[in-house]
């Protein structure tokens, strides 16, 4: 048997999001005593780095169908991978390809799938994933009751873990269908990292009163090495660019540490947000919902303690 | 343009969540419900404008028990012509996305939408099993849906950034912000809804995939450590020294 992982790449690389799946599903294997096969659609100069976080073999679907972004061609290439492997648990990262590609999948194989999981699987007896529900206000234990088991993992959930294998790489020219979809334009983002999959976030809100005052934002997540996000009505009066926005309507996202800057903390900006390890809330107002939901805070004016924090975290590093 | 829009119900967001028969089962106690959101002010909206535009229909469907009926007709109210309920309680995406498919092939629509996620079990399957089951193609996370004849032209979010694709009709569609804005039902739309149909449909077979085993709360936050504002640079010392993120 095997474990089978979908791993995502993104101009030419292997993602960040998919070391993270490769290394659960490499995890899972050193219980289970199987191995681990991670599946790549597309071109990736650094396939070998699978092998350090755990895959045996690494199957290079080659089928220019596949250059654009194509889930049910690429649960297709998956499935076949699958049965040729002996696949019994398939893992994605629970990123926009993984949301758009496992739910077909697992109604093409007839398995039960599990998304967003935040942590490994209970295998003894019953197979029992752990899931954020209710928007990160609660978790269910999920039981998965067919052979074939499909898990997606939430990004930024579970420390990665090295293996320092040496993955071979099979070419694959997997006869693939014909997708009726074609894409016409794309626009990436000059950001390297999803916010998704950053570590560590800035985020501000109205409380900054105007666009022209995230230079100290920017400044700040730079000198932390994060990366930035804003409220809900910061994006809407576009004082930033919609995909910065966390909370219930835009992204949801689980960051070691979200820091709020100006953000009162509405439960529908939490329920993107309460995910994350640690929380600091700085605000002017003492009584702000967000110190309920943050580990640290900082009751102050944000044009006087975001400075000192830029000066500070510049001085640290 | 028949258009199928798939809803899900959901308890508010502002709802106390907690668990009942020892942390098996929600409790529903107090909760209100709501049609989840991502299906009603992005799928259902975008639905009804494009009907607005080009002519046709728009159907709900929902799968659940007879206590969804209010949600469903709050989903006319808005707009939508008719409606089908499948009746049975919804355990598994699985079992739902075959219910919906199994109504989609003897119904014939253009297109299917549905919300990216819901907000009770965020699973964002339902869409996708969908189209799968209907072998069409399947966009996720739309932000924006127009039409042109049979041909849709969409943005989609993908992964680091937005993509414009093109596909003819029949196709599965999940919606994100930025489709459409929420429409409040007015007083002649809640009238008109008591008289609409809602037709009900009993569902097909189908064995369940996964079930839920228990849930349980996160662990209730400690209290929040306030650090001076006279001197920021103590956060950064916590962040590295005790917590030990930075």
């Amino acid at each position: 048997m095997s474990i089978l992982v979908y791993a995502n790449t993104a101009k030419n690389k292997v993602h960040k999001s998919a070391f993270e799946a490769v290394s659960y599903g490499a995890q899972i294997a050193e219980k289970s005593g199987d191995s681990v096969t991670a599946v790549v659609v597309g071109n990736a100069d650094d396939l070998d780095t699978l092998g350090k976080y755990g895959a045996d073999k690494v199957i290079h679907v080659t089928n220019d169908k596949l250059n654009d972004f194509q889930p049910t061609l690429i649960a297709q290439a998956i499935q076949q991978a699958a049965e040729e492997n002996n696949a019994s648990i398939i893992v994605f990262s629970h990123d926009l390809s993984g949301k758009s590609v496992a739910p077909i999948l697992a109604a093409k194989m007839n398995a039960g799938i599990v998304t967003g999981a935040v942590d490994l699987p209970q295998m003894d007896g019953d197979f029992i994933v752990k899931k954020a529900v209710f928007s990160g206000k609660a978790y269910a234990h999920v039981k998965v009751t067919t052979a074939t088991k499909i898990i997606s993992l939430t990004p930024n959930a579970l420390e990665k873990k090295e293996y320092n294998k040496t993955a071979s790489v099979e070419d694959k020219a997997y006869e693939l269908g014909d997708s009726r979809l074609k894409v016409v334009e794309q626009k990436i983002q000059s950001t390297d990292l999803p916010l998704t999959e950053a570590e560590l976030v800035v985020s501000a809100g109205r409380g900054l009163k105007g666009p022209e005052n995230w230079g100290m934002i920017e400044d700040l997540a730079k000198a932390l090495g994060a990366a930035t996000a804003c409220s809900r009505p910061v994006s809407d009066m576009d004082w930033r660019p919609h995909h910065e926005h966390v909370g219930q309507t835009g992204v949801a996202i689980r960051p070691n540490l979200y820091i709020a800057i100006g953000i009162s903390g509405a439960i529908q900006h939490l329920a993107g947000v309460n995910q994350s390890k640690v929380i600091v809330a700085i605000n002017t107002d003492p009584e702000a919902p967000f110190f309920k939901a943050a580990d640290y805070g900082i009751v102050g004016d944000a044009f006087e303690v975001v400075p000192k924090l830029v000066v500070a975290a510049k001085a640290m590093n | 343009m028949k258009i199928l829009v798939c809803i899900s119900k959901a308890p508010d967001t502002t709802s106390k969540i907690a668990f009942t028969d020892n942390n098996t089962a929600f409790d529903k106690n107090g909760v209100q419900f709501i049609i989840n959101p991502y299906d009603e002010w992005y799928a259902l909206v975008r639905g009804l404008e494009l009907k607005e535009a080009n002519g046709g229909s728009v159907t709900i469907l929902n799968v659940g028990g007879a206590d969804n009926d209010p949600t469903i007709r709050k989903a006319l109210a808005i707009g939508a012509d008719d409606a089908v309920r499948i009746n049975m309680e919804p355990t598994d995406a699985l079992g739902v996305a075959k219910q919906i498919a199994d109504y989609a092939k003897e119904n014939t629509f253009d297109m299917v939408l549905c919300g990216k996620e819901t907000i009770d079990y965020n699973g964002s399957q339902v869409g996708g099993m969908v189209a799968a089951f209907l072998d069409q193609p399947f966009i996720s996370n739309a932000s924006k849906l127009d039409m042109a004849g049979n041909t849709a032209t969409v943005e989609r979010d993908i992964q680091g950034g937005k993509e414009i694709v093109q596909v003819d009709t029949p196709f599965v569609l999940s919606a994100a912000k930025g489709m459409a804005e929420a429409r409040i039902p007015n007083m002649r739309g809640i009238m008109a809804a008591r008289t609409k149909p809602l037709n009900v449909v009993e569902p097909s077979a189908f064995e369940n995939t996964t079930e839920i085993a228990s849930y349980e709360l996160p662990p209730a936050k400690g209290a929040c450590k306030m650090v001076s504002a006279d001197n920021p640079a103590e956060l950064l010392n916590l962040l590295r020294n005790e917590a030990k993120i930075i």
